[in-house]
């Protein structure tokens, strides 16, 4: 423990299942703890939100269509603005993550996951999908500029009908969450840029 | 405190009757609008500007200087003038000389214009929005306060020795409105240059609109134009109104349902609650309305719009005749109530003329005449 007085660093888990309760949200949970647990255990101070995206859903999809969000939406981007690390679990549709998750990246400002560690999370019907997050969500989220954190956690419904304490998943989970860990312990705080500081445009205007 | 209507000039059809009026029933109904918002006591219309279908007003000097000369009080205005795709030096000339026709009646709302498409067909590019209204309202103000101007910039081929003509109407150019929905430099741009500031808040909530214009005040003040409860502020509106608001909600969904830009988004409750639309009686427009300065501080023009989405014109004039009856006078009354003393109203050509110390002629009178006498052959040779 350093002891430096330093502002937590800001988790935020963005679950995409679809069913309530959702086995998605299930991954996210354990997601969390085992971050939370490994952000510690590196001598951070940790302040963690989950959000279920399934309760964005219409906000989103009037967002595409009218260009503003609704205030709750806002606050969702503000959020995932200011976050130091976000863990973001989908299910796996058709091979892919689901489109909520496309509309909520389609709609970040941009540079909003620019440099932010991502940890991403699935759940699917079988093994056969345990691939589609580095097919398809990892590219998605290299365009947008996040860094991805490098082991990307599966689960099919198998996965979770086990006890077993010494089952694979349990041993992804803690090391994709201690690399998220390391990742955010290797870089400050996140600084937002002030969206309101218009101090280079009068610059910019005396020089015309 | 200015009210008024804003018109997008969309050609839309109706959705309750399947009918899409032709661009010349459209443009009939515009000028109808702004002579329906005279006659009924209103002070602004304001046209938008548009270069692509389903829009109408491509050309809105020509049809405001026709609407100036069938009106007799109303300011002419734009929502917006493309200050990123138009040559400044053609928007100068075209607004001196609408100004000079309407006897001053005019003045102006810079905006951007978001339509990715229309910025190549006039050889710009929409990645440098901004960049673009800056220098060409830098361009534009000189021109009109300049008689002879020298100018290099990076998007339009340099003036030297050019005078924009007419000069500006009694030596005053017409006041300028900024518009943006989302852009803090375009309210710095208008704060720098004491300009007003124009929030076109239709499809936002409150909140929004009220970072904004703080934004604005708070540099207005700071590039010292004065306490920043005397800047320029302008907001848009939209209301649907009959006297018994189940019926107003029950006749406008249809149109609401499927308007352009909203339609098949956020229901009608939704959106009336996170923006300022109001459907409902006039008493809920004169409550919503009269609540808005809670947000913004006292301000200085309102428009409404309120003929888009297919609205058929009768329904459209009935709408202007309520603000104009019921609507406005009240929000005139109620609006002054504790209004300061020293917060302006928005500038006129009156205002601005006697600022300026009275009128004067700006005619540039040319000596001898080098440019026209020669034919091109002439000059090629």
């Amino acid at each position: 423990m350093s002891g430096r007085p330093t502002a937590p660093r800001r988790l935020l888990v963005i679950s995409a299942g679809l069913r309530t309760p959702s086995s998605t949200r299930l991954l996210a949970d354990r997601l969390r703890a085992a971050a939370v647990t490994a952000l510690r255990a590196r001598g951070l101070d940790v302040a963690d939100t989950t959000v279920e995206l399934r309760e964005h859903a219409r906000d989103l999809t009037a967002m595409l269509l009218t260009g503003t969000p609704t205030p709750a939406l806002t606050g969702l981007l503000d959020e995932v603005g200011r976050a130091d690390a976000v863990v973001l679990v989908t299910p796996i549709y058709s091979g892919a993550y689901t489109g909520m998750v496309k509309d909520l990246v389609d709609l970040l400002p941009e540079d909003a996951l620019a440099g932010v560690p991502v940890l991403m999370g699935a759940t699917g019907g079988t093994g056969r999908h345990a691939l589609a997050l580095d097919h398809t969500l990892r590219p998605l989220l290299g365009h947008v500029h996040a860094v991805t954190v490098p082991t990307a956690v599966f689960a099919a419904t198998e996965d979770f009908a086990t006890e077993d304490p010494q089952h694979p998943l349990g041993a992804r989970v803690a090391r994709a969450a201690d690399e998220l860990a390391a990742l955010v312990a290797g870089r400050p705080p996140r600084v937002q840029d002030d969206p309101w500081d218009v101090s280079g445009v009068a610059e910019l205007l005396t020089d015309l | 405190m200015q009210f008024g209507v804003f018109s997008v000039g969309d050609v839309t059809p109706d959705p309750t009757t399947g009918r899409t009026p032709t661009e010349g029933e459209r443009i009939a109904a515009m000028v109808a609008i702004a002579l329906k918002a005279e006659e009924v006591g209103l002070d602004v219309f304001a046209t938008g500007e548009h270069h692509n279908p389903p829009f109408v007003p491509s050309s809105p000097t020509t049809m405001l200087g026709y609407v100036a000369a069938r009106t007799e009080r109303i300011v002419l205005s734009t929502s917006t003038t493309l200050i990123t795709t138009n040559d400044p030096v053609k928007i100068a000339e075209d607004y001196a000389m609408l100004q000079h026709l309407a006897g001053g009646r005019v003045d102006l709302m810079m905006g951007r214009g978001n339509t990715g498409p229309v910025y190549p067909w006039f050889g710009q590019d929409i990645r440098n929005g901004v960049e673009l209204a800056l220098e060409n309202y830098a361009l534009l103000r000189r021109l009109w306060r300049e008689d002879v101007v020298d100018w290099s910039g990076r998007f339009r081929t340099p003036l030297q020795s050019f005078t924009s003509t007419p000069r500006p109407l009694d030596g005053v150019p017409p006041f300028v409105w900024h518009g943006s929905i989302r852009t803090p430099q375009i309210a710095e741009q208008a704060a720098y240059y004491g300009d007003g500031f124009f929030h076109n808040n239709i499809f936002w909530p409150i909140e929004h609109t009220a970072a904004m214009i703080d934004l604005y005040r708070r540099r207005w003040e700071h590039h010292g134009h004065g306490p920043a409860d005397t800047a320029i502020v302008g907001l848009g509106g939209q209301v649907f109104m009959r006297p018994r608001s189940q019926d107003a909600v029950r006749e406008f969904r249809p149109y609401f349902d499927v308007a352009p830009v909203y339609g098949h988004g956020p229901s009608l409750e939704e959106f009336t609650e996170t923006t300022p639309l109001t459907v409902g009686s006039p008493q809920q427009v004169i409550d919503r309305y009269a609540a808005m300065r809670d947000h913004v501080g006292d301000y200085q023009r309102q428009l409404f719009l309120i003929d888009h989405a297919g609205l058929p014109l009768d329904v459209v004039l009935e709408q202007i005749e309520i603000l104009g009856a019921e609507v406005v006078p009240v929000l005139r009354r109620e609006l002054a109530v504790g209004r300061p003393a020293h917060v302006p109203d928005a500038p006129t050509h009156a205002s601005l003329v006697a600022a300026a110390g009275g009128a004067r002629d700006a005619t540039v009178y040319a000596g001898a005449d080098a440019v026209t006498g020669a034919s091109p052959e002439a000059v090629v040779r």
